[in-house]
């Protein structure tokens, strides 16, 4: 217990403390205004919007997932999207379980898209789905297998830079292809949707809504809280240390091969869960989640959030999404994509630590101006010794 | 003289008798003809079946006609008048023995001769049998290929006919084929005669052939039973022989297409490091400046259709280097060393040129059109090649020659490579590095642009059509063996190759997750691709 | 034929050639335990290569490398050999730009080197006590807390240095510690080499001639991979052929 402790209190500096304080406010007041307030109140807060503030928080979480990996490690994945995706896969495959025989065509065990494409059986790898408890297994153990299968042969091979990340492409373009198929057992392009209830609550209704908004909250203050302990560890450092000089860490006798898989595990995992709260939320799980260009977006929020920094990370999730709802229901959506090129190629050119990182930099350039000054003078007098 | 005389009276009658003949053919020629005709008033399918077959055996010239208007639904009849007509498209009778134009006003029960399925496939055999003798080579051959599909013995004597005149040899086989199609294919063939015939068929040695023997009865004699599944275990090898050859083909013109997106992504990824991540969307503008070229010359001078890809090619290269070397200057430059963001910028990049297609030609599709020379196929041996794959591996290979001489031979080779190898020592020796990137960006950006003419001749024009490529392009340069222009060439025949040989067996999907997860596999074993370079250079 | 049993290091027979460039050819070399040995050689004699080798970088194609008379090297990789004792030093000074020197050191330290254990390690009194030690060994004790990125360049190799005492391994491998130095950084980092060869075996290549002067040690001349003199500083200087590809008239 004492080095549980230990590690918590490690992990929380100010910014921290900042951030999960806001978080954790942020989850309180948003469903308050949503349920206590009449409609007609002027700061009364839509289901729509709780809802889109809960699927801003999914991004978050994955967000984090990919910072935790690329702004410590060095690891660049544009596959995240593939272990968010198959969380929400299996999240889906429990909602569709749930329904039952509320169906279009009332089966009490095959989804409607198994009845439509003329299936007798319900396949085997859907046994269990109506099982929360399994499903909720699932939601963590398929990306974290896939990412331990994948990473381990990756790492194993020194696979890494941009080698890895156009591999990681190629496993989620591959998956999308898979997924794509009928044959697959996941509803082919429809994917998973038109679901009832969860954990016997109505999906739809506003209360399950802000019940799914707190829950996506509090993983996003856990998942937070978990980089935090990892980052400020250790093993963070020897992280750090893979990232900045690989072959110097190897030399030093750090098997960098299981540093890299724990925590592109992990990150794996989290990705899942952020998929999983994110399907019951938007209603639908289908392929194009899979696509390659939807894990590259995601990399983009780490980027202008400022990488490294987690808190960045989660930021940026929020801003780029709130300026996609945005622009893309304007008149100004034949543009969005524009802008958002348009950020990819600036941020990389202008603001390569993004807004948190470059905020980071000024301050702690501040605090170090004067003490810099001072150990310069001593490190001088050390040299002439 | 009494030899000279007999002799005089011997041809005399020898005329005599042949004058005869014709005259007797003449005459026989009307009369069954008539009788076969009257078969179609009957309004009845097996006596429709009759009159075909009669007319079809009746030797007339008109049978043919006649035929064809019933296959055509052109042949009317009238029950009343216990007449035929044929119908033309303008809707005017003739009358079906003679083709005299029938005058005056259609009889009241005027109605087509109806056919059914069972009929047309005697119908297309008979009209198979009277065209055993047309002038037309190509009708001959084609006709002596619908007997030996129908395998009906109605047809042996126009068959045996007509091989005693062909002198062609390729309709001399077929007609051998289908005089032996027949022999099989009847009862009451002697053993040594089906023997013969399945030798026959057997040296045909295709689908047709295939099918044709597997029908032959069980109850056979043992030696005949025996010849016939031995041909078809050769004929199955030889199929499956013309199947992989097919699939090599099309194997090799896959790889064909992905070492004209990948030589680009060579230059930029495996010479500069460059990750250019906009290389699909340099092959998707190429592919719209041949849509440009077509249009304006479809526009202002139709007649030069067929030199559109040859202006196409040189312009999409000028304008994708063109844009290669702005995006160099203004985007990468800024980025070299630091491969990861390079990725991303050029994502970003890529989404933008995109839209702006996308926002200048719309999202849809964009009809670019085959020069004559590009359309059509021919057949090699039991393979069908068209003539747009065949001109997209020339062009290709073309590519890739122009390619490595240029580096090989030229000034501007020999400054690119001395800048890979060694920047400082190149800037040192006063080459001006930053303007070799940029030409060798654009280099890379222009050989992409031609990429994108060719694949308009395969592929849907389309603001999409290079993220289509461009995971497999990355795919072949990493599996190649960075760096190197010749691993990039081993690796797109390959994974073509390979691509389309697991495809009959795991579907186009599947065949292209396991190319992907086989890949994965083989960087395990090699990480550095199949062409690595070793020692010291790597590691800077 | 010579028995190992006093080795610590024993090379034999190795070859590595990179696209029919042979980097060593057939090289034979023995360290003794407690030994410091400099090599030095012309470039592309093979000596970083003979390194990349000993630490499982490069793989030989044939030949013999042993460790402490039992650990066939050839066998194993970076980490394993790492494991075993063998610390080395770039040519290029690497240390990790964004940890403070402090954190260098805490790396580097001697400890469980599995992820798990790093997760839930914490710092004890003990290895503080022992980085300080190594700090005012390296003297770098007044620039602890800086980011080691923003080190001038002797104070990265002295950092390197010092990760490799922290290592606390049995060999230690120095390639061309010297470089880019001063002279009087040049001279301070002989003394500290001496100081390190109290305790540990160390193998140092150099091309600087007054540092392996300074060194004072057994030296080895490379060239084309194999070993062309052997012996003190001032027998191998005498030789013929070192002084034609080498040291020059």
């Amino acid at each position: 217990m004492r080095a549980g402790s230990h590690i918590l209190i490690r992990s929380l500096d100010r910014g921290a403390a900042v951030f999960l304080i806001a978080v954790g406010a942020i989850a309180i007041v948003v469903p308050l205004l949503n349920l206590a307030l009449p409609n007609s109140s002027f700061i009364h807060v839509s289901t729509y919007l709780v809802t889109l503030l809960g699927k801003y928080a999914c991004y978050a979480i994955l967000a984090l997932s990919i910072d935790l990996i690329w702004g410590y490690c060095g690891i660049l994945s544009l596959g995240h999207g593939a272990f968010f995706a198959l969380g929400g896969y299996a999240m889906g495959m429990y909602l569709m379980r749930q329904i039952g025989s509320r169906g279009v065509y009332a089966d009490p065990i095959l989804p409607d898209f198994m009845v439509f494409l003329n299936w007798k059986e319900l396949p085997v790898y859907w046994y269990g789905f109506q099982h929360f408890p399994y499903a909720a297994l699932m939601i963590v153990a398929v990306p974290g297998v896939l990412a331990f299968v994948f990473g381990w042969f990756a790492f194993r091979s020194r696979v890494s830079g941009v080698y890895l990340s156009i591999i990681t492409q190629a496993l989620t373009y591959a998956l999308m292809l898979g997924f794509f198929r009928n044959n697959f057992g996941f509803g082919g392009n429809n994917g998973l949707t038109d679901f009832k209830d969860i954990l016997g609550f109505d999906v739809r209704s506003e209360a399950t809504r802000d019940a799914l908004f707190v829950v996506s909250c509090l993983a996003l203050m856990l998942g937070f809280l978990v980089c935090r302990v990892i980052v400020g560890s250790k093993l963070g450092k020897v992280l750090v240390a893979i990232r900045d000089a690989e072959a110097r860490t190897r030399f030093l006798g750090y098997r960098v091969e299981s540093y890299k898989l724990f925590v592109f595990t992990l990150s794996a995992c989290m990705a899942g869960i952020a998929g999983a709260l994110y399907v019951p939320q938007v209603g639908i799980i289908n392929p194009s989640e899979f696509a390659p260009g939807n894990s590259i977006e995601a990399v983009i929020w780490v980027a202008v959030g400022g990488r490294g920094t987690l808190a960045g990370a989660a930021l940026g999730a929020v801003l780029v999404n709130y300026a996609k709802t945005t622009f893309t229901s304007g008149m100004l959506a034949p543009y969005w994509l524009f802008m958002l090129g348009g950020l990819f190629i600036g941020v990389t050119l202008l603001l390569p630590r993004g807004i948190v990182g470059t905020l980071q930099h000024w301050t702690a350039g501040k605090r170090n101006r004067a003490s810099a000054a001072a150990e310069e003078g001593v490190s001088e007098l050390a040299a002439a010794e | 003289m009494a030899v000279a005389r007999a002799l005089l009276v011997a041809l005399t009658f020898a005329c005599a008798v042949v004058c005869g003949l014709v005259f007797d053919q003449a005459a026989a020629d009307a009369a069954p003809l008539d009788q076969a005709i009257a078969h179609f008033t009957a309004d009845d399918f097996d006596e429709t079946l009759a009159g075909v077959n009669e007319v079809a055996a009746s030797g007339s010239a008109r049978a043919e006609i006649i035929i064809t208007a019933l296959q055509n639904g052109k042949l009317m009849f009238s029950a009343e008048k216990k007449a035929v007509y044929i119908q033309d498209d303008a809707g005017n009778l003739t009358q079906a023995a003679t083709g005299q134009t029938v005058g005056g006003a259609p009889p009241d029960d005027l109605d087509n001769v109806k056919i059914n399925n069972r009929l047309r496939g005697i119908i297309a055999a008979a009209l198979g049998q009277l065209t055993l003798l047309s002038r037309d080579p190509q009708k001959r051959y084609d006709a002596a290929q619908a007997v030996f599909k129908s395998r009906a013995a109605s047809a042996l004597p126009a068959v045996e006919a007509a091989l005693a005149k062909e002198t062609d040899g390729r309709i001399k086989r077929a007609l051998e084929e289908a005089r032996a199609a027949i022999a099989l294919n009847r009862s009451g063939t002697s053993d040594p005669d089906k023997l013969a015939a399945i030798k026959i068929v057997a040296r045909r040695g295709d689908q047709d052939a295939l099918a044709l023997l597997a029908d032959i009865p069980a109850h056979e004699s043992p030696a005949v039973a025996r010849a016939a599944s031995a041909a078809i275990g050769g004929i199955q090898t030889r199929l499956s022989v013309w199947e992989a050859v097919q699939n090599a083909w099309y194997g090799i013109s896959l790889g064909s297409v992905l070492l004209l997106a990948a030589i680009g992504l060579a230059i930029t990824f495996g010479v500069m490091g460059v990750i250019n991540m906009a290389h699909g969307e340099m092959v998707m503008l190429g592919a719209y400046v041949t849509f440009v070229v077509q249009e304006a010359i479809r526009r202002y001078d139709p007649a030069l259709f067929d030199y559109s890809l040859a202006a196409a090619i040189p312009l999409a290269f000028l304008f994708a280097g063109a844009v290669g070397i702005l995006i160099e200057r203004t985007i990468i430059r800024f980025l070299y060393g630091r491969p990861l963001e390079t990725l991303l910028a050029t994502w970003g990049l890529s989404l933008i040129l995109q839209q702006a297609v996308r926002t200048a030609f719309g999202p849809t599709n964009k009809e670019v059109g085959n020069p004559s020379f590009m359309s059509g196929a021919f057949d090699l041996g039991g393979m069908v090649i068209t003539y747009n794959r065949l001109w997209i591996v020339c062009f290709a290979l073309a590519a890739f020659v122009a390619l490595i001489a240029l580096l090989r031979w030229s000034r501007f080779g020999l400054e690119m490579r001395a800048v890979t190898q060694n920047r400082a020592m190149a800037a040192s020796m006063g080459i001006r590095t930053s303007r070799i990137d940029a030409l060798t960006f654009g280099l890379g950006s222009g050989i992409a642009g031609m990429a994108g003419v060719a694949l308009s001749q395969i592929d849907n024009v389309s603001p999409n059509l290079g993220q289509g490529y461009i995971i497999d392009s990355f795919m072949v340069v990493v599996f190649g063996g960075v760096g190197n222009l010749w691993g990039t060439f081993v690796g797109s025949f390959l994974l073509g190759i390979a691509n389309k040989f697991l495809e009959p067996y795991a579907g186009a999907v599947l065949g292209k997750i396991a190319i992907l997860v086989l890949i994965i596999l083989f960087i395990q074993k090699r990480p550095r691709g199949l062409f690595a370079l070793r020692g010291r250079a790597v590691e800077a | 034929m010579n028995s190992p049993t006093s080795t610590l290091l024993y090379l034999d027979g190795v070859t590595v050639s990179f696209d029919g460039f042979r980097a060593l050819n057939s090289l034979s070399l023995l360290i003794e335990p407690g030994e410091m040995r400099a090599i030095i050689g012309p470039n592309g004699a093979g000596k970083t290569t003979m390194m990349d080798v000993v630490t499982g970088k490069t793989r030989p194609e044939s030949g013999d490398v042993v460790f402490d008379n039992a650990h066939d090297l050839t066998r194993l990789d970076e980490t394993e050999i790492a494991a075993l004792g063998i610390g080395r030093k770039f040519q290029k000074p690497t240390v990790f730009d964004s940890h403070t020197v402090f954190d260098n050191l805490g790396l580097a330290l001697k400890s469980d080197r599995r992820a798990r254990a790093a997760l839930w390690h914490r710092q004890t009194a003990e290895e503080r006590h022992c980085i300080d030690d190594i700090l005012r060994t390296v003297r770098l004790s007044a620039v602890r807390d800086r980011l080691a990125g923003s080190l001038s360049h002797g104070q990265k190799q002295w950092l390197e240095i010092g990760m490799l005492l922290a290592q606390d391994p049995k060999l230690l491998l120095i390639d061309e510690p010297a470089a880019g130095m001063t002279d009087a950084e040049t001279r301070q980092t002989a003394e500290l080499l001496k100081e390190i060869q109290r305790e540990h075996t160390v193998v140092v290549v150099e091309h600087d001639m007054s540092f392996v002067r300074d060194l004072n040690v057994k030296v080895t001349c490379l060239h084309e991979g194999a070993v062309l003199a052997e012996g003190t500083i001032d027998q191998v200087s005498a030789n013929e052929r070192v002084v034609e590809v080498y040291l020059g008239r």
